[in-house]
């Protein structure tokens, strides 16, 4: 059992990596607009229009 | 004369880039984006531009040397979209700060529910076999996570909790507060003492559920918040200021007393003021309620949103409610305000039985375990336990998730609401009152003959009100077929001031305007609220009749209504023989005209003194007062500021059948909110005595919880069917919108 002792923290700090990537990314705004990205997506750089 | 528009109230400057905000219509698809911001960004100095297309808005940062506010709008307007400068009030602003408050806490408590549960799950299936040891890591581990989650995303029920108590009330956060605060502690002990039983995960748990719940109430919220928003900044009026000899074109926020303002024909009054010089004739419906339009000369005082029909006016700005009418409507709306009972809401009342019988449940049990001689650890445990898992998850769910679905059924129909409680309110009307103008009638006058006329003459003389700015012609222009090719002036029109417009047309000429400009003799005298504007083409004539229309499906609204067992009334401030052709069309047998504001309220309170329940629908600045006085309101989205700013709903479209839709949604959605209260009942009459008798381990207190809250939920959801509408049709929204802008 003594494998827990390193197994479970190690767990848990992915899952606080998964939270706080979270957090920045909702800090940096990546939700506000959640339909234009949707659409930004299909747009092409390279192409002049 | 040419005029400068001044848009600086809407700029702000920031380390030498000014920065701007654009509502911007019309916006569909994925090429729009990309039009929009890279025309933008081609131009000279901008320096960013950036379209959101959830809230349709459009951030613009660029150098003000370079290029100016205007020409940003002149751009867009060049390849087709309509920008309308937009400034966030602050309660928008804050309700984004508080949402963004909730999506971290609902963060935090999934992160902690879901990692908690990850250690609880293996501490149950390992209950017989794992080492006391082990066990005590995993509980020790779960403390670490819980306790500052709970602090962190438990917040705002613990904030909510503190104030109902602080004032002396019980509100749905005190059960959740205290059933959350409660678990950790017995938790946290119960882990020192190493024993087998610990409750972090239900206590996590809850707050992800309930947060859940709470944020996409907020989200809603903020939805229709941004739509409204946007509506406001395509209202917004400009007016034509005169700084020193020149004009200059100024939003109509930025006026101040004192300014000195030019209100041409046809242009709607942009502030109360006083007439400085010029006579003209104004249209105060939006105002007064009345249709038959008023003179006034040098001295006389307008309210702003009446129009302005015939003769040019110069007007001294005056305070904002100085003039007599506005003061006595400010007086009643006051007086209205604070006469209107708080309304008790149903998760209120639900909170202030439950959270009694629940607390004393728990003590009971505590009583009843140490009298049959249970220890005081486990009597004190088992009280607990009743606590925890009759922490009501399921009924603090229970009525936000139907709110949320339900407001969204109404966003789709073209309401909006203002008020939280609208929904509940609106559920439990039985009479429905309306104003007549602009209320049951459309806003704006109509031809009211169109059908008599022939199509092709009815189509030019259209085509050539196009020309004109007087008010009478702008209700010809509406008669434009929709989709006709023909929706561009005639060239070479010409505006006669005071007479009319004329125009050579194939060689023929054309005349709109007056019948004596038109060579018309001997017309037959018409009713007052009715006015005559004449035609001619060659030889061919017509006279047209332009006079307030009903709304397209007032009849079938009205019926629908008394379908669903509402009685319906009039109330307008119009003359008595406008109101009654209206009254019989609609079929409404208790109607009265030329109500003051005062008296309008006096009607309300003698129905509300009767235990009636009143919905008042109505637009202008006199029902303002009435609506604030009524159990519920509704205004159309072309009612007067002030009035809409009183109503409760706010409804989009040029029919009147979003009253009746509004209605049905929120009917079904409070017959769901009971029925889900039940179904919380009903879990907790099956929960409750098995957590008596001690048998509510952590695993049997998760599966409850779990399984109410979604079960609430799930019934919830049924808010969003369809609200089969008469007509068959439910208005999109931004179809609404726009149908608004052309």
């Amino acid at each position: 059992m003594n494998v827990l002792i390193y197994l479970v923290p190690a767990a848990l700090a992915l899952g606080l990596t998964g939270l706080v990537a979270f957090l920045w990314s909702l800090k940096s705004g990546q939700y506000d607009d959640m339909d234009g990205a949707a659409l930004r997506i299909l747009g092409d750089d390279d192409v002049a229009d | 004369m040419a005029e400068t528009l001044d848009l600086s109230t809407f700029v702000q400057h920031q380390d030498g880039t000014a920065h701007m905000v654009l509502a911007v219509e019309g916006v569909a698809c994925a090429a729009c984006v990309r039009k929009i911001e890279g025309s933008l960004k081609r131009l000279p100095g901008v320096v960013e531009a950036r379209l959101n297309f959830t809230n349709r808005r459009l951030a613009v940062d660029w150098h003000e040397e370079e290029i100016a506010a205007v020409d940003l709008i002149a751009a867009l307007e060049g390849i087709g979209y309509r920008a309308h400068p937009f400034q966030a009030d602050s309660s928008e602003t804050e309700e984004a700060r508080y949402a963004r408050f909730l999506v971290k806490c609902l963060a935090v408590a999934g992160f902690a529910a879901m990692n908690i549960m990850l250690l609880s799950v293996s501490v149950w299936s390992g209950a017989v076999d794992m080492p006391q040891e082990t066990r005590d890591f995993f509980h020790w581990l779960s403390a670490l996570i819980a306790l500052p989650a709970a602090a962190y995303a438990g917040q705002p029920f613990f904030q909510s909790a503190w104030r109902a108590l602080r004032a002396r009330a019980l509100n749905m956060d005190v059960p959740i507060s205290l059933g959350v605060l409660l678990a950790l502690g017995m938790s946290l002990t119960e882990t020192a003492h190493h024993a087998q039983h610990a409750y972090f995960d239900s206590a996590t748990m809850l707050l992800f559920f309930l947060l859940c719940g709470r944020a996409l109430d907020h989200a809603m919220r903020r939805k229709t918040r941004a739509v409204a928003g946007n509506l406001a900044a395509l209202k917004a009026e400009f007016a034509h200021r005169f700084d020193g000899p020149e004009l200059v074109r100024v939003p109509a926020a930025a006026l101040k007393p004192g300014d000195r303002v030019l209100v041409r024909p046809g242009d709607r009054v942009p502030a109360d003021g006083v007439v400085l010089n010029g006579s003209s004739e104004i249209d105060e419906s939006l105002v007064t309620g009345e249709t038959a339009r008023r003179s006034v000369a040098a001295g006389a005082a307008i309210h702003a949103g009446s129009v302005n029909f015939s003769g040019t006016l110069t007007l001294r700005v005056t305070a904002a409610g100085s003039g007599t009418l506005i003061d006595e409507i400010e007086r009643l709306l006051e007086k209205a305000v604070a006469a209107r009972s708080r309304y008790v809401r149903l998760a209120d009342r639900a909170a202030g039985l439950y959270a009694p019988v629940v607390h004393a449940t728990a003590a009971l049990t505590l009583v009843g375990w140490l009298a049959v001689g249970a220890s005081a650890h486990d009597a004190i445990v088992t009280a607990i336990a009743v606590l925890i898992i009759t922490c009501p998850c399921a009924l603090a769910l229970a009525i936000p998730t139907v709110q949320v679905v339900a407001a969204g059924a109404l966003f789709r129909s073209g309401v909006i609401l203002n008020a939280g409680d609208a929904i509940e309110r609106l559920a439990e009307i039985d009479t429905v009152i309306f104003d007549k103008t602009g209320t049951l009638t459309l806003p704006e006058p109509r031809v009211a003959n169109a059908r008599d006329i022939e199509g092709a003459l009815l189509a030019r003389a259209a085509r050539l009100a196009l020309s004109s700015r007087h008010p009478l012609a702008a209700a010809v222009a509406k008669e434009i077929g929709k989709g006709s090719q023909t929706r561009t002036p005639f060239e070479g029109a010409v505006e006669e001031p005071g007479q009319g417009v004329r125009a050579m047309i194939d060689g023929v000429e054309a005349r709109l305007g007056s019948p004596a400009f038109c060579g018309i003799a001997n017309v037959d005298p018409v009713a007052s609220g009715t006015s005559l504007i004449a035609f001619r083409y060659g030889a061919a004539s017509a006279v047209l009749l332009v006079r307030q229309a009903l709304r397209r499906d007032a009849a079938e609204t009205a019926a629908a209504l008394r379908a669903l067992g509402l009685d319906l009334m009039i109330l307008s401030g119009d003359r008595d023989e406008a109101v009654a052709p209206i009254a019989r069309a609609l079929d409404i047998a208790s109607w009265r005209g030329a109500l003051k504001p005062a008296e309008k309220i006096a009607a309300i309170d003698a129905l509300k003194a009767q235990g009636r329940r009143v919905l008042m629908v109505g637009d202008g600045l006199n029902d303002a007062p009435a609506l604030a006085a009524a159990h519920i309101s509704l205004s159309p989205i072309s009612a007067a500021d002030v009035t809409q700013a009183q109503a409760d709903a706010v409804f989009l479209s040029e029919r009147l059948g979003p009253v009746r839709d509004t209605i049905v949604i929120a009917r079904r959605a409070r017959a769901l909110m009971r029925q889900n209260l039940w179904l919380a009942v009903i879990y907790n009459a099956i929960a409750v005595p098995v957590a008596i008798l001690g048998f509510a381990t952590p695993l049997i207190a998760a599966a409850a919880m779990s399984g109410s809250s979604v079960l609430v939920t799930l019934n919830a959801l049924r808010a969003r069917l369809p609200a089969c509408s008469a007509a068959g049709v439910t208005a999109d929204v931004e179809g609404a919108i726009e149908a608004r802008a052309s």
